[in-house]
């Protein structure tokens, strides 16, 4: 008798954990939920944020303080890819944080797999401190909004200034001047190479292609438009690989030990970068203080200032999260709030995404202090900067670039192969998950 | 009663033990393979709410890795890295193992302790710093060494030297104790039939040690099939390895980077199964040595 008992409670037990641990699909209780009416009287709401700028902490204990009602806490990660994909993960097993840093390029994927909400009612006061560019960012075009932009990250040409005078080179401002210098320089010191053409970094190809005027993606009516080996971006393609094939510049992939090595004993003269570069330089290439400058990327049309972006987020609200409009209204403060911006630049050395900030820049980062106008500069580059709408399978489009680039940088063969692989593994897997494509 | 109470006990007893596989083993494993007949349907655009659902797709995903000639090239790629791991690691372990248990040998405990200290740094560590030993401009051993040490034909046995170097020591050690358990009579015995240190090593300790030889060999074996850390902490630093290299990397990267884990969910339970195949397929052909007389 009592072994019965025994057993049918051990094996109730174990269908309970089974059934708690087997049910992999969350449960919907919590969109269920309606979104504004978060539990008065129950204490403060907590929120958690999920961010890798740096002193984020800092910031948040300011909103703290003015905030006693709405609570957030920090939780830093690592940057980028590995960062999407934990955030993914976890809205996947149902526990994901209130916030969000999201770049760009990743936040369609966000979107696709439902993990944020659609904030449209909570930012319509807010659009207009956003250029149209980057709001678009967020919205993919569509009705809804899915997070509200904090930094961008518009690319310019980072050059050693002292060693460009040594070699008698002048900033070239077009591609065409940039390859002539990249050549020039192989001639006066074959152990210096002008630049490096990183097949580890898409987002760095991203921005030159849309420099160009790639539209990788692109959203009509109710399908999607992939054109990853669009005209611009086989030309771009067609550059660099020329360049790495001629030897004219180097191979070796960005943020790696010897990349480091190579800018601090100014073996490369060159970085073609977003403005967020002084913070890199100056905790990779220390040594180098003070020899740097920026100038605008050079133009594939001789006159013209246009650049893409590289990299560059926004907050965005999960789609799980009980206190939705609390967390709107953290997200909002801090990327609008003139007080909040300023924190961030001065904290998190962010590149504000809201327009007034931009041109209230004022000093130069102190690894630039020889450039006194440095955020004039990167005004005017931001001004002409350009994008374009990401898709929904941005970790599979940027694996096919690190994948096929590696492989055409190691056979020397051809870029403009590898943007077609790109293009492929990209179609590929949107049809086998069942988007709808137009041809 | 007291027949009551008895047959309730062994219950209890294995409780804990139930609860810790049912929690820790069945149900990751029922839960691989129930996603891995999985996968997502998304229709239009496939953004907003509802847009995105799961469908049940029987077998689809095991064919689709089985079909995978990206997988398969991994296979090929681990069993070459896995054929001269399991060769030189195992056979310098054994020699090693042999070194320090005979007679003659100096500084017995300094070696033994200096042979398995690589074993206890942590893989990634390990892989890093070799990595660094590799990289062209940075390695003190480059300068001497004039080859790519991570050019497409070099980097299987840059990593598989990782791996030795790391491994070596624990297998060493698990053949060195068996070694110790020896009775020393034996010896004694082989030597007054004038056997020389070389032929008590080949004739007595070498069959004696046939069993742990083994047990190394086949720990070794699904070490080697899941091969994960080396190439993936030394790919940020070369463009030599793709993030489908090894079988379990691929796993990796549908999981976490293009986000399908349904697909690896799939891909895992086929690189489970080869692992069975390749450790119990070897203990079948050397059953009759690993279990002693049957």
């Amino acid at each position: 008798m009592r072994a019965n008992r025994l057993g049918a409670a051990l094996a109730v037990a174990l269908t309970a954990t089974l059934a708690a641990c087997g049910s992999g699909e969350p449960t919907p209780q919590s969109s269920a939920a309606p979104q504004s009416s978060a539990p008065a009287a129950q204490g403060p709401v907590k929120l958690t944020y999920w961010t890798w700028a740096p002193n984020m902490d800092k910031i948040v204990d300011v909103w703290n303080k003015a905030h006693p009602d709405i609570q957030v806490t920090v939780s830093k990660q690592a940057g980028g890819d590995d960062a999407a994909a934990k955030y993914l993960t976890a809205a996947k097993a149902g526990n994901p944080p209130d916030l969000v840093q999201a770049e760009y390029q990743h936040l369609p994927s966000f979107i696709a797999a439902d993990a944020v909400a659609d904030i449209k009612a909570e930012t319509a006061a807010i659009q207009g401190e956003f250029t149209e560019g980057l709001w678009r960012l967020v919205t993919l075009g569509t009705e809804g909004v899915y997070g509200i932009p904090q930094d961008s990250g518009p690319m310019m040409l980072f050059y050693r200034q002292d060693l460009f005078d040594k070699y008698g080179i002048e900033v070239p401002k077009t591609w065409q001047e940039y390859a002539d210098a990249a050549r020039a320089v192989r001639k006066k010191d074959p152990k210096v190479h002008l630049g490096t053409f990183s097949s580890k970094d898409p987002g760095a190809f991203t921005g030159y292609a849309q420099q160009a005027g790639a539209q990788w993606w692109s959203i009509e009516g109710e399908s999607w438009k992939v054109n990853i080996a669009d005209e611009p971006t086989r030309k771009v393609a067609d550059y660099w690989s020329g360049l790495v094939k001629e030897g004219a510049i180097d191979d070796m992939p960005y943020f790696t030990p010897e990349w480091n090595k190579a800018l601090n004993d100014g073996k490369l003269l060159t970085w073609p970068s977003a403005v967020w570069a002084p913070g890199v330089l100056s905790s990779n290439a220390p040594k180098a203080k003070g020899k740097w400058a920026a100038a605008p990327l050079p133009q594939w049309n001789a006159g013209e200032n246009v650049s893409g972006f590289w990299g560059g987020s926004s907050t965005a609200v999960s789609a799980k999260t009980p206190n939705k409009a609390a967390a709107a209204q953290f997200a909002t403060w801090l990327n609008t709030d003139p007080a909040a911006i300023e924190l961030l630049v001065e904290e998190a050395a962010i590149y504000p995404a809201a327009t007034k900030a931009q041109s209230a820049l004022g000093e130069a980062p102190e690894y630039f202090a020889n450039q006194p106008d440095f955020w004039q500069q990167a005004a005017a580059v931001s001004a002409g900067a350009r994008g374009f709408t990401f898709g929904p399978n941005v970790g599979v489009t940027y694996n096919a670039f690190k994948d096929a680039f590696d492989k055409a940088v190691q056979n020397k063969s051809s870029f403009a192969e590898a943007v077609q692989s790109m293009q492929d593994t990209t179609v590929a897997d949107m049809r086998k998950a069942g988007f709808q494509i137009a041809q | 009663m007291n027949q009551g109470r008895r047959s309730a006990w062994p219950y209890l007893f294995l409780t804990p033990a139930v609860v810790l596989f049912t929690l820790f083993l069945a149900v990751p494993i029922g839960y691989t393979v129930y996603l891995a007949t999985r996968r997502t349907k998304v229709s239009g655009l496939g953004l907003g709410k509802g847009a995105r659902r799961e469908v049940f797709v029987g077998f689809d995903n095991f064919s689709a890795a089985l079909a995978d000639a990206e997988l398969w090239q991994g296979w090929l790629r681990v069993l070459g890295y896995g054929a001269f791991v399991l060769v030189v690691m195992l056979g310098l372990a054994l020699l090693f193992a042999l070194l320090l248990d005979s007679a003659r040998v100096r500084l017995a405990r300094f070696s033994r302790i200096a042979i398995f200290l690589p074993y206890a740094v942590p893989g990634v560590a390990a892989t890093l710093l070799w990595g660094f030993l590799y990289l062209p401009s940075l390695s003190p051993i480059r300068s001497v060494l004039d080859a790519d040490l991570l050019g497409p034909t070099t980097v299987t046995y840059s990593m598989a030297n990782v791996a030795v170097w790391g491994g070596t020591g624990f297998n060493m050690l698990v053949l060195y104790t068996t070694l110790r358990a020896i009775p020393r009579d034996l010896y004694e015995a082989a030597r007054l039939d004038g056997a020389s240190e070389l032929q008590i090593a080949l004739r007595v300790k070498i069959p004696i040690l046939t069993p742990a030889i083994i047990l190394t060999t086949v720990f070794s074996i699904i070490a080697t099939v899941q091969v994960f850390t080396e190439p993936t902490t030394l790919r940020p630093l070369t463009n030599t390895i793709s993030s489908t290299w090894s079988p379990l990397m691929k796993v990796y990267r549908d999981a976490f980077v293009t986000g399908d884990l349904y697909s690896a969910a799939a891909t895992s339970i086929v690189i489970a199964a080869v692992s069975l195949v390749l450790s119990f397929g070897f203990l079948r052909v050397v059953r009759n040595h690993a279990f002693g007389e049957g």
